[in-house]
This record gives structure tokens, sequence and C-alpha cells, in this order.
């Protein structure tokens, strides 16, 4: 487990991270959101034992990274932003370096550093110098080494910065798989990973948390959550808009159709309107209006019920503004 | 004591993985036995010591031991590597004291290839060999010296310029306080026990000890309390820089 005290750091004047306090289990995978310098590297930085916390401390598996850094670090498997690697040296002689320090010898460190580099698809690149590699192996480099020694904790920070579609997702991947036996704490400003990948998440806004919670419990604070798209054909919007703002528990329905100079929007020569309706706080208006719908006989073209935009959600907390 | 290895290892091979090494050791070479030949005129001498060879070496370390140790803690700094190497479990001192010993041996690589010229000497007349060695002790002692200053300015700076450029200074501060010209200044407007305080403190003071084929243990004890008390300072430096 990873225990965070009343973490707090001051750089000068400015508070980079202003305590916080969270636990992470086994099998966890933290997502850590935030604007850039909202502190989330900061963060990762004392946890890792690299920053001495301005007052405040964490655990790693019990031990204190204040009183006893090695033992921490020894327990964890860090990539850090941009994940930095000696560029002077080939692929194979770093992971070398990083098992004998890790307190490999012999034939078990030749043996591990081979089977990461088959985990982390490096075995073409082994004896490749470094600062020649893509910005993806080079990833996977820091990841090697991240993983070498098979680490009950995984800190990552911005793990998939700078990598394509493919690889990102290959790294998501990876990452979900190790999961469920490690506790991963992972950091991100990119949404959807966090949708993708993590069982929960915190948002940290200057230095404090401002949510935190599953992904999804978070998506339903957004504003959009249990709202419905709705799409008719043939009907006018005065009559629509009029008719559904009736129906109980709708808070309020506006019209999203495309206007005339964008061009409209038309289905076999007919109109189409586009409405959202949103619910009353914390009520469920589906059944309601599909049952208005229906009794008025209109013709759908479309129907969604909204999940909520987590993009909406981090927007609101992190710029000052309230989430409902 | 293996992450000491491990880190020595890594740092003297990288060392010789770039171009650095071998530029480093062609122009020492060159520039020792020119020195010696061209300027000492060696030949014309008809003794047989190494003293014109060795009366250089003060100089040129000052230029191309901080050129060896500009990176040492500048470039881990610039390139976040220091955030790996310090969430390792390894400690402070392992890492600096790896990096260092590293970087002095290096030096002493350097210093070992220029045997020919004892060689040289050896085959021309009768040296004395006890001088010759001491000469060389006093020489990897400086070098060390040099290296220690100027890992501590390099932990200072992301720069490697910066931490050549104010290495190079420091090196030369602290060789001129006991050097001739520099010392009769003093003497003239300081009591003379305040001046020779002051020359006490210098590398070239020392040096010069090894060179008369004495290995007197002050001198042996003074490199190296230059050399604790500079990387102590690079510690506290580290300490508190590297995460900037």
């Amino acid at each position: 487990m990873i225990a965070v005290q009343s973490l707090t750091r001051h750089f000068g004047s400015i508070k980079a991270v202003d305590n916080i306090s969270f636990t992470v289990g086994k099998g966890e995978i933290l997502g850590f959101l935030g604007p850039n310098g909202a502190g989330k590297s900061t963060t990762m930085k004392m946890i890792t034992t690299f920053l001495p916390p301005t007052s405040g401390t964490a655990t790693v598996g019990g031990f204190d990274v204040i009183a006893q850094p090695l033992e921490a670090r020894a327990k964890i498997g860090y990539l850090p932003e941009s994940s930095p690697s000696y560029r002077d040296m080939n692929v194979f002689d770093f992971l070398m370096f990083a098992a004998e320090v890790r307190g490999y010898d012999g034939d078990e460190r030749l043996n591990r550093v081979k089977k990461i580099m088959e985990t982390c698809n490096l075995k073409e690149v082994a004896y490749q110098q470094i600062d020649t590699l893509s910005k993806g192996f080079r990833q996977r480099v820091g990841f090697a080494q991240a993983f070498l020694h098979d680490p009950e904790y995984l800190i990552l920070d911005e793990p998939t910065d700078g990598l394509d579609p493919n690889q990102k997702q290959e790294v998501r991947n990876l990452i979900k798989q190790m999961g469920r036996e490690k506790c991963i704490i992972l950091s991100t400003h990119i949404l959807e990973e966090v949708e993708a990948v993590c069982s929960r998440a915190i948002i940290i806004g200057e230095g404090k948390i401002v949510a935190d919670g599953s992904p999804e419990e978070l998506r339903s604070r957004s504003k959009l959550h249990g709202a419905i798209t709705l799409e008719l054909i043939g009907v006018e919007a005065k009559d629509a808009l009029a008719g559904l703002e009736k129906v109980q528990f709708v808070d309020r329905v506006t019209d999203l159709t495309p206007s005339a100079a964008e061009g409209g929007a038309e289905k076999n020569g007919k109109k189409v309107i586009r409405l959202r309706l949103y619910p009353m706080s914390g009520k469920s208006i589906a059944h309601e209006t599909a049952s208005f719908i229906h009794q008025k006989n209109w013709q759908v073209d479309g129907f969604t019920v909204e999940k909520g935009d987590l993009n909406e959600v981090f927007y609101s907390l992190t710029k000052g503004g309230v989430a409902r | 004591m293996r992450n000491f290895k491990a880190v020595l290892k890594r740092e003297l091979k990288s060392y010789f993985e770039s171009p650095v090494a071998y530029v480093f050791i062609v122009i020492f070479l060159l520039a020792t036995s020119g020195c010696t030949f061209f300027i000492s005129r060696f030949f014309e001498n008809r003794i047989a010591t190494l003293e014109p060879f060795f009366i250089w070496h003060p100089w040129l370390y000052l230029f191309l031991v901080p050129a060896v140790g500009m990176r040492l803690w500048s470039e881990e700094r610039k390139s976040g590597t220091i955030e790996l190497l310090f969430t390792l479990p390894i400690t402070l001192w392992e890492a600096l004291a790896g990096k260092f010993v590293a970087a002095w041996l290096f030096i002493g690589i350097a210093l070992v290839l220029t045997f020919p010229m004892v060689l040289t000497v050896a085959y021309l007349g009768s040296p004395d060999y006890g001088i010759i060695l001491s000469s060389y002790l006093g020489s990897f002692m400086l070098a060390g010296g040099f290296l220690a200053v100027t890992c501590l300015f390099s932990a200072m700076t992301k720069n490697q310029v910066i931490s050549f450029v104010i290495s190079v200074v420091a090196c030369f501060a602290m060789l001129m306080l006991g050097v001739g010209v520099f010392t009769d200044f003093l003497n003239r407007y300081l009591p003379v026990w305040l001046s020779d305080a002051i020359s006490a403190f210098s590398f070239f003071t020392h040096y010069q000890g090894f060179q008369r084929g004495l290995i007197d243990s002050r001198d042996l004890v003074y490199f190296i309390s230059v050399i604790v008390f500079m990387l102590a300072a690079n510690a506290l430096v580290l300490e508190r820089k590297k995460a900037e």
C-alpha cells in the first residue's frame, strides 16, 4: 500500500503541493489528473523519495520515504517524466546497469534483462545506442528499467506522452495487465486514458485534491450526466420544445439543431431537429421522455442517454468553476 | 559497495563509449610531450630527469581536468537522469564516490599512457626511479584535487560551459596561491606567517613536494582532505539542487 499523509511541498513562496493525503492499495490503478503545473510530478517525486517534502510524508509498502528511502526505492519501479536514460549507453548495457543496482548478479541478472527486453519488445534494438532510438523505443527502455525488478509499486509519470496511438494502446494494455497484482499510480492529462485504464482517479488543481473517485463517479458529476440527446424528424422545433419541457423531471431543453447557415439537417427531404434535455438533479428522465414521444407519435432518429463528460468535469474542477 | 562499483563501471564505460576519452587522451599526451620536448627542451638539457615533464602537469590539468569533470553532474541534471539515479536504491555517497573515482581513474589511465617518457629517459641515462614514482603519485593526487573542485561546480549548474569556466577559475586560484609570483606579492603586504599559511593551501606547494622525490604524509593528507571536503560540499549542493 502507498499511503500519502498531508504531503506538502513549497518552492519558495509557491505551494506546489498543498496537504495531499490518499492511499492506494494492491490491484488499484490510480490515475493522477490535473492541468500542467498542478503538482502531479512533484507529488510523484516525493513518493519516489527524489524530492524531500516540506512537510508530511508518505509510506511505500510500510517504508517511510524520508526515514527509509532506500527500502522504499527498492519496492518502487519509477518512470520519470519523459523517461530519462543514459543516452550514450546501449539498451542492453543500460538495463544491465539497472539490474546490477537492483541487486541482481550473474545469470539471474542476465536472465532478468533478457526477459524484460522481450516483454518490452526491445530485442531488436538491444545493442543500439539509446540516443539513436525513437521516442517510442526510449519510452519502452524507461518501462523496462521500471519493471525490471518486478516491483510491487509502479509510479509512472505520463507514461504515454509522445507515443503514437498504437503505442499508447500497447502501453495501456501493459499497464492494465500489470495492475491486477500491483499497485500503480500514473499521471496523465489525457482523459480517455483514465477512463480506459484506471480504476480510480484523483484530480488535482493548484496542489490540492479536488476530486477522488472512480472514473464513472467523476463523470456523473458532469452536468451532462443523465441528459438525453434527441433527434426528431419532421417535427417543428417550437412544438417539441414546448412539449418536452413539461415532461416530468426535465429541468430544461436546449435546441442543438445546426442552423441553416451551418447547412441545417435534413433526412429524406424532411427537417431534422436535435434537442438536449437536462434532468433535474439526481433524476432519470429516459422513461418519461420515451413515453411522451410515443404518445405524440413523433418520428425518432436518435435517442442517447449521456454518460457525462470527464473533460467537462475536469475543466470545471480545475478552472475554479463548480461541478454539480 | 556493489552500487559504488556499478556506478563506477557505468561511468568509466561511458567515457570510452563517447569520443571524449580519445580526444582527451590524445590531447593530454600531445600536450605533455610537446611541452617537455619543445618548451622545456628535454634533449638539450642532457639531464636524465622527468622534471621538465612533470612541471607542466599543473598547467595542463588546469584545463583538461575541468574538461573531463564538467559533465559529471551538470549533464545528469540537464538530461534528468539524476532523477533515475536517485530513485534507484543507491545512496548519495555511493553515486558521488562512484562518479568521482571513475573520472579520476580515467585521468589515471591517461597518465599511465605517458610511460614512453619513462622509457625514453631510461634509455638515455639512469634516472632516479624513486623520484619518477613519487612524481607520478603527486601528479595523480593533483589531478584528484582539480577533479574534486570541478565536481563541486559541476553540481551547481546544468550548463556544462559554465561548469567548465568556473571550475577552471577555481582551480587556477587553488594553484596560484602557492606560485612564486603570487607569494612574493603577498609577502610584501602580509606578515610572513599569513602568506605562508595562504600558500600552504595551494595545490602547487603540495605538488612540489612530490617532485623532489618526497612522499610527505602531510602532502598526501592535504590532497585527500581537499578531495573529501570538496566531495562533502558536493553532496550538500546535490541534496539541495538535484530536483531543480
